[in-house]
This record gives structure tokens, C-alpha cells and sequence, in this order.
């Protein structure tokens, strides 16, 4: 079981968050929806595993590379 | 005492360069000028222009620049006396120019009636039929296992055909026809699967255009059933269905189908009492130039600009003396368009990655200088934060020159010379798009970024 952390691709605003901690989620999946110049941009589980934590709330603003998430692969 | 009629202070209800390229032209009719801004523009450049500017909330746009009231509270903070929307934002909404003018405002826009029935798809899809404007040949509905008479329609609608769900939408549900051999097939199948899918298998028809180019027509209504037409932009190429580069005249386009085109524009506008300036927007076949109307933008245009270039004509003073009831009516005859214009819309985004957006600080941000034949329209100053709250805009470069050619290499010169450091932007995708084969040939079309974006990356800028 390895710890992944889930990073921004862009700068932006969290949106929505989508999933739970514990939740478990194929690879792919959407964890939260980013919010950057009028585009909705997903962020999603880079593999299966279980969500651990979630590390920003609702309204925050990121930036790239933020790591947003944590995922046990 | 200046002022133009009861218009004494416009306070702009927007942001970024709109705001100022309204402020600009407010400036030389002798107008005061009001701004807007939230918390992510306390600094921005056209709150330090506005000779007053009134704090209307946060960042979010839907928390500030969208909120009618907290508009108008601004308005009468500011003692303005006219509302000037700009694009986006409240600019197309019917209920917020209503309050304007219950507010005892002028309202720089058409009538809140036809914004609202141009704003509706349907209606401003039978208005244009009715003004004898042609639009996209579409079939009855045909609901699941219901294909009477289906073969005559799609004779009639024209091959290629999209087979729609009539509860579909955005892509979802479409198919494909090119040739009456397939038809039932397809139909049946759509049915089925939109039955399944959003529980309703009504599907109908509706002509394709392979090969579509984006052609506006700029019409300036004086809101008694006469209009006048300020030619048109070709605006073929986008990415995510956002405009990139705009030009005039468009390339090829053949004169009988420009004056129809403007014709058709202009019984739309005349039939709706349209007010102001407004833009007709058509699809056109690029191989048969057949065109078919899109909708109505009831509002000015972020590609104003490049009519103004190419006429001479101030498209905001126009809106400002008619709002103010001193309309220096124009004859058709006296609007002449001269040489060619192109506009680059220069984005914070990044084209290697699916042009993602990219905000972050200007570290440096030089644009060219302005000349004749060159217009820089920016919101933006070095060392400005590009926040993620708006629209990528950093800039219109528009350049003008006595043939296409010219106003391509005007255009390439000036986005060379605009110096962008510390944030992605397209510059140089925007660069590839000008000195492109295809484009220089004059072939454009809606597809064009998309089914060359990987060349147009590699290959960079060619001087």
C-alpha cells in the first residue's frame, strides 16, 4: 500500500468537492472540480485506491502543483 | 456644462479592458467615467482610470460583476446617470436592463424585450425565419418507432444530416448521416438509445455543415425599424468554441454572399427595432457559402475593434449619442470599409496543455506600441496578478494593413514584440496561426486549431 498525493494541474479555485474521505475510487475518477477562468477543470484519482484525506476546502484558492489530496493506492 | 443630453457619468459595469475602452470614448465625448471592481481588482487598471469607482464585492464574479443590485447600488453611489454593460457579465441579461431603467437610468443596450427574445434560442430561431433570414434546415420531430414520411423530410432537410435527440444536447445523442442508404438505420438506433438515455426517444433532423466557417454581420440599429450594417468579422478560429482570432473582411468570401449575408442581417435587426449595436451571428458552408443564422448578440463585441478598423467608426460613441437620444444617424452609403484588419486574442493559457488556463503574476507584460495601424486593447499592466476568477484575456492585438497580407505580418510583428513573462500565455500559438499555410491561403474554419493544433505547436512562429 503506497500513499499518493493528488496535485493540481493548474491554478485555480476548488469548486465542488466530489469525494468523501474513505470513498474508494477507480483510477480516473473525479475527486474534486477546479474552478480557473471560467473553465471547469476535474482533478481526478491518478490510480484506484481509497481516498485518505482531503487537504483543501471548498473555495480555496490553489496553485499549481498544490497537492489537494491523498489517495492509499 | 458637459455631458451628452442627460448622460453626464457612465458607470461601466464590467471589468478589464471593455471597461477601459468604454471609459476612453466616454473621455471624448467629454463624459465622467464610474467603475466597478471587486475584491481580486482593487488594483486593476481600469479602477485607477474611472474618475469614481465603487467596491461591489468578492472575487467570484457571480458575488460581484453578476449581482443586478449591487450594481445598481453602485450606480447611485456613484451618481451615474447611464449604465454601459460591455460584454459578458449583465451585459445579456433582460431583467437587470429593465431595473436600470426602472432606476431612472439610461441603459446603453437595445430594449430588455429583445434581449430577452434573442436570448432564447427557439424564438430568435423564428424571428430570423421570419425576417426571411435562413437558418439551419432542421425536420419534425419523430418520436421512438415514428419514421412516417422520414425519407421526404431528410430529402428536404439536406445530406449530410445530424440524426438529434430532441432531449439531447451538447454533443450528446447526435449521429451522423451522410447518404439516404443509412437513414432508418440511424434513426432507429438514436431512438432507442435516447429513449434509454433521457427517456425520451424523440429524435429529429438537422442539416450538418462539415466544413463551417464563424461569420458575423455588425448591424447598428436606431431602434424605429432602421439599421444600418458595419460589414463583417470572420471569427473561424476557436479553441473550446472561444474565438482566437477575428478578422475583416473575411477571406474569400464571395461579394453576393457578403451583401446577402449583411441583407439578411440587417431584416433581422429592422424587424426587431433593434437598438445599438448588435451582431448577427451566421455559420457558412465554407465549400457552398451557404449560410444559416446562429443567434443574436445583443451587446458589443469583445471583436469590435476590428470593424472600428477597418471603418474609422467609433462602435461605443455610436452606442453612448443614441442611448443619450443624439443619434448621429449614419446612411449605409456613408460607411465605407477600407484595407483589412486582424485581431489576436492573447490568452493566459497554455496551448501544450489543451490551452489550460494559467494564471499567476505579469512579471513583465510590454505591448508594442499603438500606431495607426496597430491597436492594443489590455486590461492588464507588468506586474498585475492574473487571478483565476475571470476570463483569460490579456489582451487584443489589432492590426490593420491595406490587404489581408499586410495586416497578417502587422499583426505577427506586434505579437513578437509583446513581451509576456511569468505566466503561459498562446502568443506563440497565436504566431504559428498567422504565419500558418492554410491560414495564409485564406482557409479557415471551425476546425481548423483543433484538427492542426499539433502541427501549428511544433512548427512555432515562422517569420
Amino acid at each position: 500500500m503506497a500513499l499518493v498525493d493528488v496535485k493540481t494541474e493548474i491554478t485555480g479555485n476548488i469548486w465542488k468537492i466530489v469525494a468523501a474521505p474513505g470513498s474508494r475510487l477507480e483510477e480516473d475518477e473525479q475527486i474534486l472540480i477546479m474552478e480557473s477562468m471560467k473553465m471547469e477543470i476535474p482533478v481526478s484519482a491518478p490510480e484506484s485506491g481509497v481516498v485518505v484525506e482531503i487537504l483543501v476546502a471548498e473555495g480555496d484558492t490553489v496553485t499549481e502543483g498544490t497537492v489537494v489530496a491523498r489517495i492509499e493506492a | 456644462m458637459s455631458g451628452l443630453g442627460p448622460i453626464r457619468r457612465v458607470l461601466v459595469a464590467n471589468r478589464g479592458e471593455i471597461a477601459l475602452r468604454v471609459f476612453r470614448t466616454c473621455k471624448a465625448l467629454g463624459l465622467e467615467t464610474a467603475a466597478v471592481y471587486s475584491d481580486a481588482d482593487a488594483e486593476a487598471a481600469h479602477v485607477q482610470a474611472a474618475d469614481r469607482a465603487v467596491h461591489i464585492g468578492p472575487a467570484a464574479a457571480r458575488e460581484s460583476y453578476l449581482v443586478a443590485d449591487k450594481v445598481l447600488a453602485a450606480a447611485r453611489e456613484a451618481g451615474a446617470d447611464a449604465i454601459h454593460p460591455g460584454y459578458g457579465f449583465l451585459s445579456e441579461n433582460a431583467a437587470f436592463a429593465e431595473a436600470v431603467a426602472a432606476a431612472g437610468l439610461v441603459w446603453v443596450g437595445p430594449r430588455a424585450e429583445v434581449i430577452r427574445a434573442m436570448g432564447d434560442k427557439q424564438r430568435a430561431r423564428d424571428l430570423a425565419e421570419q425576417a426571411g433570414v435562413p437558418v439551419v434546415p432542421g425536420s419534425r420531430r419523430f418520436a421512438e418507432g415514428d419514421t412516417e414520411g422520414l425519407a421526404a423530410e431528410a430529402e428536404r432537410v439536406g445530406y449530410p444530416l445530424l440524426v438529434k435527440a430532441a432531449a439531447g444536447g451538447g454533443g450528446i445523442g447526435m449521429r451522423r448521416v451522410d447518404a439516404p442508404a443509412t437513414l432508418a438505420d440511424t434513426v432507429w438506433a438514436t431512438q432507442s438509445m435516447a429513449a434509454k438515455a433521457f427517456g425520451d426517444g424523440a429524435v429529429f433532423l438537422e442539416r450538418f455543415v462539415p466544413k463551417a466557417r464563424h461569420v458575423e454581420i455588425q448591424v447598428f440599429g436606431y431602434g424605429d425599424g432602421t439599421a444600418v450594417h458595419l460589414f463583417e468579422r470572420d471569427c473561424s478560429l476557436q479553441r473550446r468554441f472561444q474565438k482566437v482570432i477575428e478578422e475583416s473582411p473575411a477571406p474569400g468570401l464571395p461579394e453576393p454572399v457578403r451583401a446577402a449575408m449583411a441583407e439578411a442581417a440587417l431584416r433581422l435587426a429592422r424587424a426587431v427595432r433593434y437598438e445599438g449595436a448588435g451582431t448577427v451571428e451566421f455559420i457558412v458552408d465554407a465549400e457552398s457559402f451557404a449560410f444559416f443564422f446562429l443567434e443574436m448578440n445583443t451587446r458589443i463585441q469583445v471583436e469590435h475593434a476590428v470593424t472600428e478598423m477597418i471603418t474609422g467608426r467609433d462602435l461605443v460613441a455610436m452606442q453612448l449619442e443614441l442611448a443619450a437620444g443624439q443619434p448621429g444617424r449614419l446612411a449605409q452609403e456613408a460607411i465605407a470599409a477600407k484595407g483589412h484588419a486582424i485581431e489576436c486574442r492573447l490568452y493566459a493559457e497554455n496551448p501544450a496543455k489543451m490551452f489550460m488556463p494559467s494564471p499567476g503574476p505579469l512579471r513583465i507584460f510590454r505591448a508594442p506600441e499603438a500606431a495607426r495601424d496597430l491597436r492594443i486593447d489590455s486590461g492588464y499592466r507588468e506586474g498585475d496578478l492574473v487571478t483565476p476568477f475571470y476570463d483569460p484575456m490579456l489582451a487584443k492585438v489589432i492590426a490593420w494593413g491595406p490587404d489581408r497580407t499586410a495586416a497578417r505580418r502587422r499583426a505577427a510583428d506586434a505579437l513578437r514584440a509583446f513581451a509576456v513573462e511569468g505566466i503561459a500565455t498562446n502568443r506563440e500559438f497565436l504566431l504559428a496561426c498567422l504565419s500558418d499555410e492554410a491560414f495564409a491561403s485564406g482557409d479557415v474554419h471551425t476546425g481548423f486549431i483543433d484538427s492542426r493544433r499539433a502541427q501549428l505547436l511544433a512548427t512555432g512562429d515562422k517569420p
